[in-house]
């Protein structure tokens, strides 16, 4: 299996004979032991996977403050904790408007689409959908649409796992891929959504606990002074190795003078996807289905947005420290660009030695597995239940236990799919950059849909194809048009890196043409009072079915 | 009336949902939540993305020093955080009465 090979491999040869047994050991000992307790878990929640809303919705059993943390777990990803760290520790502030934008997107959450997704839904962001439209079609669409951000997602977590895992055990990034894979895909098929809300949990609470620490030790380096570290910060100049700039100041990212004329509009751009997209990421939405009530959801929200707040103030304090902190040479790749994912673990090396570094690259382990095994879960939950059993079999289940079969089948599709394409990818492509476009795929194609047929009662079946596919096609055809699409920098036919500020308004304008240029549908109408009731008071929504 | 079985509610429960939806007073719930709602949405969309804007188009002005090195822009993308967490204690607060509303609502149909 996976660990002999782990274990056989030679460690590497720079490290000191005597650090050999000790300090080499420890990452690998500390990821073994976390992978062996979520291991555990899954077993428990195998044992304990009855049934469809068992798999799918953990038995709607997850109480508020656990769903909050998991919350908390499936989202603050790698991107965050690798990307934003490296975002801030070579772009200053301009870095800092990522997390930023991860945490206010959750007043979108909390105040629109939590509580009537919880009470009108059952396993997925489409059953929301399909409650009042033609089943057959927007299931259709919404399970192609969440596989695809999903997918996006997760090729920056891969990414991210390749590049910690090559750089901790000595394991060449493609095999380091496939085994996250591997892990992932045993979570997700037998522990179902039970075990991956526990491993996002447990997740959560380790990245916090690795952050604080971190954080500590940046302000003991600098005296536990504010003044000094900010003084640092704004004559930022890598240990002495470069020369000073001033990070706290903005534009170093997307400033005219870095980025050129469109760089403010970039930034926007980047912004407004953020602040719309967290509201349609199928695995974030798929979370409140796991909780007894509408109103656990939004205590859910409450609990999330506290542990996520405070983990992304912290992010500033690893970005911006390392950049006081560490030597260039220590942060810059093999052939000298800038090492924009590793920059927290070698900070924690520096600061704390072996033994955090171990710590620290365990967190992130922990953290690509959680919020991989959450991207999966949602994806292969979509595939079964939207596509399979309401498209395929026209809502007839035609044997019992199929849709979870199909739904494990489908998981291990999603990974093969994204192991390929994070290896095809390679280490060097920045994860959080991955992240913000499939938030602004999801903000595109899922957002303006959701919104609609909750909230305006003349919404169709037509209105939302349309806006589900226009949003998700626009999305990636800017993308690839885009300065990192397939013609690269000079030859980009859409000046933005991202999308967002065209693609949101145009998946919102295709769901709103597509409606209005139709036929009123009198049935999607007459339907519409009850959706309401549902969504607004909670009557006759899913129950809880274990404790 | 094409649900399938596998999102059908339980079977149990078939109340007059165009006789709900009508109820004045589930009407003034809506109107309660549109009032909260939609300002709230409002005013976080101007003040996140006011943001952007100003760090985007007018630099110097965010460069500008208040504590120390401290500049306003650290500081206004520092008061986002407070803001999204008052809104959350806010909404909780009157999402908490609501909830009353809607249970006397449904009362009687569960």
């Amino acid at each position: 299996m996976i660990f002999d090979a782990l274990f056989s491999l030679p460690f590497s040869s720079q490290l000191p004979i005597l650090s050999l047994s000790m300090a080499s050991n420890a990452p690998l000992i500390m990821f073994l032991a976390f992978v062996g307790l979520t291991l555990l878990i899954t077993f428990w929640a195998a044992k304990k996977n009855t049934g469809a809303s068992a798999y799918f919705a953990a038995g709607r059993s997850i109480t508020g403050w656990q769903n909050g943390l998991a919350v908390a777990g499936d989202y603050m990803s790698a991107a965050s904790f690798l990307g934003i760290s490296g975002m801030i520790c070579f772009s200053g502030y301009d870095g800092f408007m990522y997390s930023v934008g991860f945490l206010v997107a959750y007043i979108t959450v909390l105040l629109v689409v939590a509580e009537p997704l919880r009470n009108a839904g059952k396993y997925t962001m489409a059953d929301l959908l399909a409650y009042r439209l033609k089943p057959r079609p927007v299931r259709a669409l919404a399970s192609l649409s969440t596989l695809t951000v999903s997918t996006f997602y997760m090729i920056a977590q891969m990414v991210g796992a390749g590049v910690i895992i090559q750089r901790l055990i000595g394991l060449p990034f493609a095999p380091a891929v496939v085994g996250v894979g591997v892990l992932m895909l045993v979570y997700v098929v037998f522990g179902g959504m039970l075990a991956t809300t526990w491993v996002q949990i447990i997740k959560a609470l380790l990245l916090i606990a690795g952050a604080l620490l971190l954080s500590f030790l940046v302000l003991q380096f600098h005296e536990f002074s504010f003044t000094k570290f900010f003084n640092a910060v704004a004559h930022a100049d890598y240990g002495g190795t470069a020369e000073p700039k001033n990070l706290m100041e903005p534009g170093l990212k997307f400033g005219v003078a870095a980025a050129g004329p469109w760089g403010p509009l970039d930034l926007i751009s980047l912004c407004l996807g953020l602040v719309l997209g967290t509201a349609g990421l199928p695995h974030i939405l798929v979370r409140f289905y796991t909780v007894p009530d509408a109103k656990t959801a939004r205590s859910s929200v409450v609990w999330a947005m506290a542990i996520i707040g405070a983990f992304y103030i912290m992010t500033t304090f690893f970005g911006f420290g390392a950049a006081t902190i560490l030597e260039k040479a220590k942060i810059l790749t093999a052939d000298g660009k800038p090492d924009t994912n590793m920059v927290a673990p070698i900070l924690a090396q520096h600061l704390g030695g072996e033994l955090f570094f171990a710590f620290i690259s365990a967190v992130a382990f922990a953290t690509i597995l959680a919020v991989v095994a959450g991207l999966t879960m949602s994806a292969s939950a979509s595939f079964a239940h939207d596509f399979y059993s309401n498209v395929i079999h026209h809502g007839k289940e035609n044997r019992p236990g199929m849709e979870i079969r199909v739904a494990r089948i489908t998981a291990f599709c999603v990974g093969a799919v994204s192991i390929g394409i994070a290896i095809y990818l390679g280490p060097s492509v920045n994860a959080a950059f991955l992240v913000g476009l499939a938030f602004a795929v999801a903000a595109s194609a899922n957002l303006p849909v959701i919104v609609l047929s909750v909230f305006w009662k003349r919404f169709n079946t037509s209105g939302a194809v349309a806006g589900l596919a226009v949003g998700l096609i626009s999305s990636i055809v800017l993308i690839l048009l885009s300065p990192n699409g397939m013609f690269g920098k000079a030859g980009a036919i859409f000046p933005l890196e991202n999308p967002g500020i065209v693609s949101i308004p145009i998946g919102f304008l295709a769901a709103w043409l597509g409606t209005i240029l139709t036929a009123r549908d009198p049935a999607a109408e007459a339907k519409f009072a009850e959706l309401r009731v549902r969504a607004h008071t909670g009557l006759g929504s899913e129950k809880a079915t274990s404790h | 009336m094409s649900q399938s079985p596998l999102d059908a509610p339980s079977p149990a429960l078939n109340p007059d949902w165009e006789k709900l939806e009508e109820k004045p007073e589930f009407r003034a719930l809506l109107v309660r939540k549109r009032q909260f709602i939609v300002p709230s949405l409002v005013f976080f969309m101007l003040f996140y993305l006011a943001l952007p804007i100003l760090v985007g188009y007018w630099p110097d002005l965010m460069k500008t020093k208040v504590w120390g090195e401290v500049n306003i822009a650290y500081v206004f993308a520092l008061s986002q955080f407070l803001m999204a967490w008052i809104m959350a204690y806010l909404y909780v607060r009157v999402a908490a009465k609501w909830d009353k509303s809607a249970a006397a609502i449904i009362k009687g149909h569960e």
